[in-house]
């Protein structure tokens, strides 16, 4: 990093010494640095690879149909028995509801930031949804807990108070990306429409919109594969519950992320020599089985977003 | 073409939610895909028909949750139309919860203050409060330590340890209540509970109790010493412990395990925790005055030389109302509080969450009370 | 993800709504006025997230000492201010170390992506690197409890042995390494993805010509990188590490689940007890919290989101200044 402070491009004669001193060393610095700069790159590798193999690794031994489709309700100490289903639920419904508020508004908003924003308030606008991509996800959650327990009371935890939280670190990701899209469809059809005497409006609708539908859908996989694995934010707002809830409105909820926490947090179970129904790591066993499938969904919304993005607008750039 | 693309997408996102959906149960341990099958011993049908029905529900103690997990499977096997929901919230929230109504019962670590105590009676009127210490668990203090599985330890000593006055495991006063133990040159890590904790209140009231000169500080929810290793939950303090070496923690005694253990110094002689000797420091200590009849709060003598008790214990007490307005809640608080107290309920928490059982004679004074709610 | 320019066609775009004005039609209308609407209410949240904050802390912010008292974990005779403080110190500490590891190597990573790997292989090694983003925190902290942190050991040991005289790495070591020192090294592969994005979209905006012409010159490649992308990229950079910073600063799970948290000022990292974040230490203790506990760790959630908002206005600020530049050249 010092390098970048003493080498301006308009230090001349510097670089007229740099450039004209015995060729070896720099040959040789040259290379040093080839090397520094690709293990930079084979360090990120590592714990890539060492996150998903240990996950894998863990993971896959417990994973079963069985332990797709059953709650925790009931199962206590190291019983070898209980799923994920309730979590998944959890998970599935809240992003589901948070997607709901998310993607109308930041369609909407983004419509306003492309077709309509003009002066300050558009700029502040785009000002401050940047900001709020930086909103640390715990400082979402409490903020839904203030919210809502100002009408519920303290103590309030259910589906919707978490799909809140959720939406105010979803929606500016919505924004931006779909702002993005909206921007690379070519003025010239926006022209030819109001050259019919389409309203622009219904320009938005019918040709903006269809033609970046595949941007947006892009964009908002992508969006929703970054709040599926928010746990703090949904440990404040959902708390925990070992039984399925198919209620938003009412009672805690368990998700994926947070189920991953709570089976990790639970710990080694002691077990008696002579109990024949008792694993001793069956807590991280099943955490690492629920990252698993976590990661699973992460990373098929990953692709999946890819594939519609490359589906869609194969002439995309980058 | 790219519309039909995109309901298919949905229609197979659509399908798979359906399918996830048609397929979830509520009843893991009874399911029929479950490894090594289902349970076919288990008491599959109630031998009597149990007529009861409803819900009901709960808020409290995060102590008592594992033991409140296998009460309510249970209670739920016994009573299949019933379901019963217990909040592991904490204490305070559970006390609170309680007495704004908005639980049929509670799980506290403590015993309501005075002023928690007068609107719990105006929750409970025309009825009274009832507090009934049915989780008893006694507090381990465990270490990990290559080759040693006890040590005696006196109050003292404990208390120097985890104050940070005695800070290598060959330490004399440790060497000088275990001469035939051989003590490794090796440093002392306390670990401690990072989160506020019933635990940890027991334990350093102990200490506040037992040995004031070597621990100064105030029994607190909170530990008071800051610079230690400490981790969330009983759970997590025993991994710590089993991660590292010379390490030393207090913790729920179900979650010892394989880890060695201290036996306190209680009188002249040392104690290993047991959940006979938790129960025997219980008798041994006085009802705490000025309380409803209804309310079995005991004040645990920490100091006590009874032969044989095991003073470091936490009390979970269960708070009910001997009335609800609703008569059908007071019944199903009624039958799962009376099943909990039982042997039956007492028994299947031991199993479960290592607690000690309450004795014969302190259920046969809190099992009416429990029988007569309504 | 940067965000693309102004079309050039806004003009015109404007002229065409001037001429079809007088078509004003209902429909337009509340299109336009929903669309405006949401814009607005991405600022009336925004403001409403603090204001809700600051009337959920207020009762913590007011308290006296007396009333704080009965919160354990509030050291006595506190205050609030007291108590955030070391929280602030612990939070800032994790999140600069966990940068001054993850800015090196994002800046090799970026550098690899732009100039050095092979034209073809840039965009799927991107994506590579952009998964590590895209794996929930969660994972990472069972990932840095259950499998990191018991590799680490040997290593902060043989720092704390041979590098104790630095106040930074004062031993001996806490096993298990439940340390800053091991919370920065997750918190810096979770950061590393989004500096390493931004800092490979600016180095791969440096002018070509600036490039050739080093080229040309006779530089070899690190000198071409030296001497024209690096000077070029390092307001970016800036602004990336200082995204980076922000993620770090908010980051719950991940240090939830590793540290041994403590409440002091202290620089020994290799330690264990010594610091605590806000994030985690919301997640800890508001489970159990009473509605006094639960004000005061809001306030202290207030506090890491002024703290966050800054540093992003900062980011951005550099960003949207340099973007101004950049457009002019």
């Amino acid at each position: 990093m010092t390098a970048t402070t003493t080498s301006r491009p308009d230090a001349r004669p510097s670089t007229r010494d740099l450039l004209t001193r015995p060729d070896t060393r720099r040959r040789v610095v040259d290379r040093l640095m080839a090397v520094v700069v690709t293990s930079a790159f084979l360090i990120a590798l590592v714990p890539l690879v060492s996150v998903i193999w240990t996950v894998l690794g863990n993971g896959i031994e417990r994973l079963s149909p069985y332990f797709l489709v059953v709650s925790m309700r009931g199962v206590f100490g190291g019983m070898d028995a209980g799923g994920i289903y309730h979590a998944i639920v959890g998970t599935l419904m809240v992003t589901g509801f948070a997607t709901l508020i998310s993607v109308p508004v930041g369609l909407l908003t983004a419509i306003y930031l492309v077709e309509y924003g003009r002066g300050r308030l558009a700029r502040a606008v785009t000002f401050f949804v940047d900001v709020m991509t930086g909103i640390p996800s715990i400082v979402a959650g409490l903020f839904a807990y203030a919210l809502f327990a100002i009408f519920f009371g303290p103590g309030v935890r259910f589906g919707v108070v978490g799909a809140v939280a959720l939406s105010v670190l979803m929606t500016p990701v919505v924004v931006r990306s779909s702002e993005e899209m909206l921007r690379l469809v070519p003025n010239e059809l926006r022209e030819a429409a109001y050259a019919l005497g389409v309203p622009k409006w219904l320009t938005i609708v019918k040709v903006v919109l269809r033609t970046a539908v595949g941007g947006i859908v892009t964009g908002v996989m992508l969006a929703i594969a970054r709040v599926i694995g928010e746990t703090a934010p949904l440990l404040i707002t959902l708390g925990v519950i070992d039984s399925i809830n198919y209620n938003l409105f009412e009672g805690r909820m368990m998700t994926l992320p947070v189920y991953v926490f709570r089976q990790y947090s639970q710990g080694l179970v002691p077990c008696a020599p002579e109990a024949a129904d008792c694993i001793a790591t069956i807590n991280y066993d099943r955490a690492w089985a629920a990252a698993l499938v976590l990661i699973a969904i992460v990373m098929l919304l990953n692709l999946g977003a890819r594939l519609v993005a490359r589906y869609f607008t194969p002439a995309r750039g980058h | 073409m790219r519309h039909d693309a995109t309901r298919g997408t949905a229609l197979a996102a659509a399908a798979a939610v359906l399918l996830l959906a048609g397929c979830g149960s509520d009843d893991p341990v009874n399911h029929p895909w479950r490894p090594g099958g289902a349970p076919t011993d288990a008491p599959a049908e109630a031998p009597v028909a149990s007529d009861l029905s409803g819900s009901v529900a709960g808020a409290g103690a995060s102590s008592q949750e594992s033991a409140m997990q296998a009460w309510v499977a249970g209670f739920q096997s016994a009573n299949p139309d019933v379901s019963v929901a217990y909040d592991p919230v904490g204490s305070g929230g559970g006390r609170t919860q309680f007495v704004e109504g908005g639980v049929a019962f509670a799980g506290s670590d403590a015993p309501l203050d005075e002023e928690e105590l007068a609107a719990a009676q105006e929750r409970c009127a025309p009825g009274e409060v009832v507090e009934a210490p049915l989780y008893i668990s006694p507090i381990a203090v465990v270490f990990n330590l290559e080759g040693v599985d006890s040590l005696a330890m006196s109050p003292a000593t404990v208390a120097g340890i985890f104050a940070g006055t005695i800070t290598r495991w060959d330490a004399p006063e440790i060497a000088a209540e275990n001469p035939d133990v051989a003590l490794p040159d090796l440093g002392i890590t306390p670990v401690n509970r990072s989160d506020e904790s019933g635990t940890t209140e027991n334990f350093t009231e102990y200490l506040h109790a037992t040995a004031p000169e070597a621990w100064p500080h105030e029994p607190s929810g909170d530990w008071p010493v800051s610079g230690g290793q400490s981790a969330q939950g009983n759970s997590g303090v025993v991994q710590t412990v089993t991660d590292g070496t010379g390490t030393i923690t207090y913790a729920d005694a179900s979650k010892a395990g394989s880890l060695g253990t201290v036996r306190l110094g209680v009188g002249d002689e040392f104690v290993e925790f047991s959940p006979e000797a938790a129960a025997a420091v219980v008798d041994a200590s006085p009802r705490a005055e000025g309380r409803p009849a209804t309310s079995f709060v005991v004040e645990l003598d920490r100091t006590t030389t009874a032969p044989g008790a095991y003073p470091l214990v936490l009390i979970s007490y269960t708070l009910a109302c001997t009335a609800y307005e609703d008569p059908a809640t007071g019944e199903l608080v009624s039958a799962f509080l009376s099943y909990v107290a039982g042997e039956a309920g007492q028994a299947a928490a031991a199993d479960t969450a290592g607690s000690a059982p309450v004795s014969d004679a302190l259920r046969s004074e809190v099992l009416p009370v429990l029988e007569g709610i309504g | 993800m940067s965000t693309s320019d102004t079309p050039p066609v806004r003009q015109e775009d404007d002229d065409l709504q001037a001429a079809r004005r007088p078509h004003r039609d209902t429909a337009g209308r509340v299109f336009a006025g929903l669309s405006t609407g949401a814009g607005t209410l991405i600022l009336v949240v925004l403001a409403a997230v603090a204001a809700f904050l600051l009337l959920r802390a207020w009762p913590a912010l007011t308290a006296g000492s007396e009333e704080l008292a009965a919160i354990s974990w509030i050291p006595d005779h506190g205050s609030i201010v007291r108590y955030v403080g070391p929280l602030v110190f612990g939070t800032l500490v994790a999140a600069v170390l966990a940068l001054l590891m993850a800015v090196p190597v994002a800046v090799g990573i970026a550098l690899f992506i732009s100039h050095y790997a092979p034209r073809r292989l840039a965009a799927s090694l991107g994506y590579v690197v952009d998964l590590l983003a895209a794996i929930p925190s969660v994972i990472y902290g069972l990932w840095g409890g259950l499998w990191l942190s018991r590799r680490l050991e040997g290593v902060w040991g043989w720092l704390a042995d041979n590098l104790g005289f630095i106040p930074l790495f004062e031993g001996p070591a806490a096993t298990p390494p439940r340390v800053m020192m091991t919370v920065g090294v997750v918190l810096a592969v979770m950061i590393l993805p989004i500096i390493t994005a931004v800092a490979r979209e600016v180095f791969l905006q440096t002018p070509r010509l600036h490039e050739e012409a080093a080229l040309a010159l006779g530089a070899t490649r690190w000198e071409m990188v030296r001497m024209a992308v690096l000077p070029f990229g390092r307001s970016g950079l800036i602004s990336a590490s200082m995204l980076g910073l922000g993620r770090a600063l908010g980051e719950t799970m991940a240090v939830l689940m590793i540290l041994s948290p403590g409440l002091t000022y202290s620089f020994a990292l290799l330690l264990a007890g010594r610091h605590q974040t806000i994030a985690a230490n919301i997640a800890l203790q508001f489970p159990e919290a009473s509605p006094l506990g639960v004000s005061a760790l809001i306030a202290t959630g207030l506090a890491l989101f002024v703290i966050t908002l800054a540093v992003n206005m900062a980011a951005r600020w550099v960003v949207a200044r340099r973007k101004d530049f950049s457009g002019a050249n």
